[in-house]
């Protein structure tokens, strides 16, 4: 019977193994990467909006809170996005009749809503609310960044569920005192365990069950 | 020999297991990432004006039951009798006084001056002398809280600015609720009296000590009557 392969092919299947490897490696490090990358994830891509709001000028310039337009987001899941109202509290006198305010003054004399473009966007198979992390002591800036220093909104942080079950499994690693929240420039303090240890106390943590599927996909 | 008969009997094989994943590859979509329902806000295509969330309609008004302190829907029967909680008003005049269900303790002023600093301060300051940041940008200056005809007027005076706006003041009902509202006109007046306060009003040993400053004693009288100086 003739032979199916020639001698050489010793030497192939050799180095096949390596190029398999290779190959795989380099699929997999492609594809996570891609994955990885802001063009996937979103994180660091601000959107287009409709008016070029800008928190750095809003919360650092100007030293609102978060609450004042943001009013919900101590009382209930959603955060609350502010309505064409609250613009104008401030509008209707400061910067009023400039052109980039046009989306928000025919807002106003329509009562059609504003459609800002969502920067943090869960599937809607996972369940979360604003309130429960905002009174126990997980401060905004650890979710959303310096969102004081953004001119343009844009997304910090991945938002999968292994970057919420990284602190579910370990939140003295991340909870600072309640009147921190609000705070953008807080940084943990060199003995932040310890601390965070009491406060998960204090606040009554139930870290045993913050790692159930159920309490994020009810 | 047999390898090779295998190996061809398995090729249509794989390529059906291939086919067949890809069918499946092709078969993913989104409708668990976006199910039929809205989040809070969400754009619908239903309604004319493009929101979920839609707006009562005129002559409805929201029901807030003060005993439970919940706020439902809307009902077309207004129980809005208690006019004092909701406009400040008692018969029509400025009410002089908190409402039956705001009880005054420091609770409340706490919480005045935790409201004041969130959604006041940025035109009145945080002495509420009118001289917040925005009026720095072009707003104009409202009225210092220190002038006699605000230091005169009743408590329910306020609860109606905030409720119904003022002037340039746009009405804050929708954003500060309705005891909150109390909350803030208290610490109004706190901040009224600390900026108006003779050193008689003081607690004798206090008085003894502004006096006679020692450093370390300086702390140890703290509260909202102390915490609005900084
Ligand atoms: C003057 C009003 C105002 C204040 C004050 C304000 N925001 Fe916003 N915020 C907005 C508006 C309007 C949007 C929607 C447009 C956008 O995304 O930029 C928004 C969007 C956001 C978003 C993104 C929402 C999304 O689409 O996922 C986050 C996060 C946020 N704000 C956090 C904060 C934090 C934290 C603070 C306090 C430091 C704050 N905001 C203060 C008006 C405000
Ligand atoms: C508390 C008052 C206040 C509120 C509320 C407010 N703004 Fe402003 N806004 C300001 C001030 C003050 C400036 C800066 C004006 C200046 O520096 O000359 C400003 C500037 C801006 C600018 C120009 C930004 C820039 O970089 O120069 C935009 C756009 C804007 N606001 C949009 C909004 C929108 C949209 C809302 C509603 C979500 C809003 N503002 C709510 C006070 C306010
Ligand atoms: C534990 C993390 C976490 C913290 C803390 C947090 N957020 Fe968020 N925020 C999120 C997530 C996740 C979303 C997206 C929610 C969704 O898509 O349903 C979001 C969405 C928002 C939105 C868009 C509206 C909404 O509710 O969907 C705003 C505005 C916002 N956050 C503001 C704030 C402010 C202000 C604070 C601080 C008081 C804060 N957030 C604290 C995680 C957080
Ligand atoms: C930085 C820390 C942190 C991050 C990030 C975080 N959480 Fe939490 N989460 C907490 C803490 C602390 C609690 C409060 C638990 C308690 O009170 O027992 C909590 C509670 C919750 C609850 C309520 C649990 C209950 O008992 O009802 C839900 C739902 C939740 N988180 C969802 C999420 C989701 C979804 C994400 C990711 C998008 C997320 N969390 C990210 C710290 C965090
Ligand atoms: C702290 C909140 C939280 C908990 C607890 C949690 N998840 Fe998730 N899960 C999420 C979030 C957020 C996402 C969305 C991730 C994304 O957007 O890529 C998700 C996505 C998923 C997905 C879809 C993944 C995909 O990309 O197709 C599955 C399946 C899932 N979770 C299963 C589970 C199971 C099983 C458990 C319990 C062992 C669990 N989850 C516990 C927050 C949570």
């Amino acid at each position: 019977m003739a032979q199916v392969f020639p001698p050489g092919a010793n030497w192939l299947a050799k180095w096949s193994i390596l190029f398999a490897i290779l190959g795989v490696t380099l699929v997999v490090g492609v594809a996570s990467a891609v994955y990885w990358s802001p063009v996937v994830t979103q994180v660091g891509v601000h959107k287009k909006q409709p008016v070029p709001f800008s928190h750095q000028r809003h919360v650092q310039g100007n030293g609102l809170d978060c609450r004042y337009c943001h009013t919900s987001v101590e009382t209930s899941p959603f955060a609350g996005i502010p309505a064409t109202e609250t613009c104008m509290t401030c509008h209707s006198q400061v910067l009023a009749g400039q052109e980039m305010f046009n989306p928000v003054k025919e807002s106003w004399d329509s009562g059609q809503p504003m459609e800002w473009t969502r920067v943090n966007d869960l599937p809607d198979f996972v369940y979360f609310n604003h309130s429960i992390h905002v009174n126990k002591g997980v401060g905004c800036s650890t979710c959303h960044g310096r969102v004081d220093e953004m001119r343009l909104t844009y997304k910090a942080e991945t938002l999968h569920m292994g970057w919420c079950l990284r602190c579910h499994e370990a939140p003295e690693k991340f909870i600072r005192p309640k009147d921190q929240v609000f705070n953008m420039a807080w940084e943990p303090p060199s003995d932040q365990l310890e601390q965070g240890r009491k406060l998960v106390q204090e606040y009554n943590v139930e870290v045993g069950q913050l790692l159930n599927c159920s309490i994020c996909h009810r | 020999m047999n390898y090779e008969i295998a190996s061809r009997t398995r090729g249509p094989k794989h390529a059906a297991l291939c086919a067949a994943c890809l069918v499946a590859l092709s078969g993913c979509h989104w409708d668990m990432w976006n199910n039929a329902r809205y989040k809070p806000l969400e754009p619908t295509t239903f309604f004319a004006d493009n929101a979920t969330a839609r707006t009562v309609p005129p002559g409805i008004v929201p029901y807030y039951d003060t005993e439970s302190k919940v706020l439902s829907v809307a009902s077309t029967e207004p129980p809005l009798t208690d006019t004092h909680y909701f406009q400040g008003k008692v018969e029509g005049a400025f009410a002089k006084t908190l409402p039956a269900s705001v009880p005054l303790n420091r609770a409340l002023i706490e919480r005045g001056q935790r409201q004041f600093e969130i959604y006041c301060i940025p035109c009145h300051g945080k002495l509420g002398d009118g001289q917040g940041m925005i009026t720095t940008r072009g707003f104009p200056n409202p009225p210092s809280y220190h002038i006699d005809r605000l230091r005169q007027v009743e408590l329910g005076y306020f609860v109606d600015v905030m409720t119904n706006g003022f002037g340039r003041m746009y009405s804050y009902a929708s954003r500060v609720k309705p005891e909150d509202r109390w909350a803030i006109a208290s610490y109004i007046r706190v901040l009224q009296l600390s900026q108006n306060a003779t050193p008689e009003l003081l607690p004798a040993d206090v008085l003894e000590q502004a006096k006679n400053p020692q450093p370390a004693a300086a702390e140890a009288h703290e509260g909202p009557q102390s915490n609005e100086h900084d």
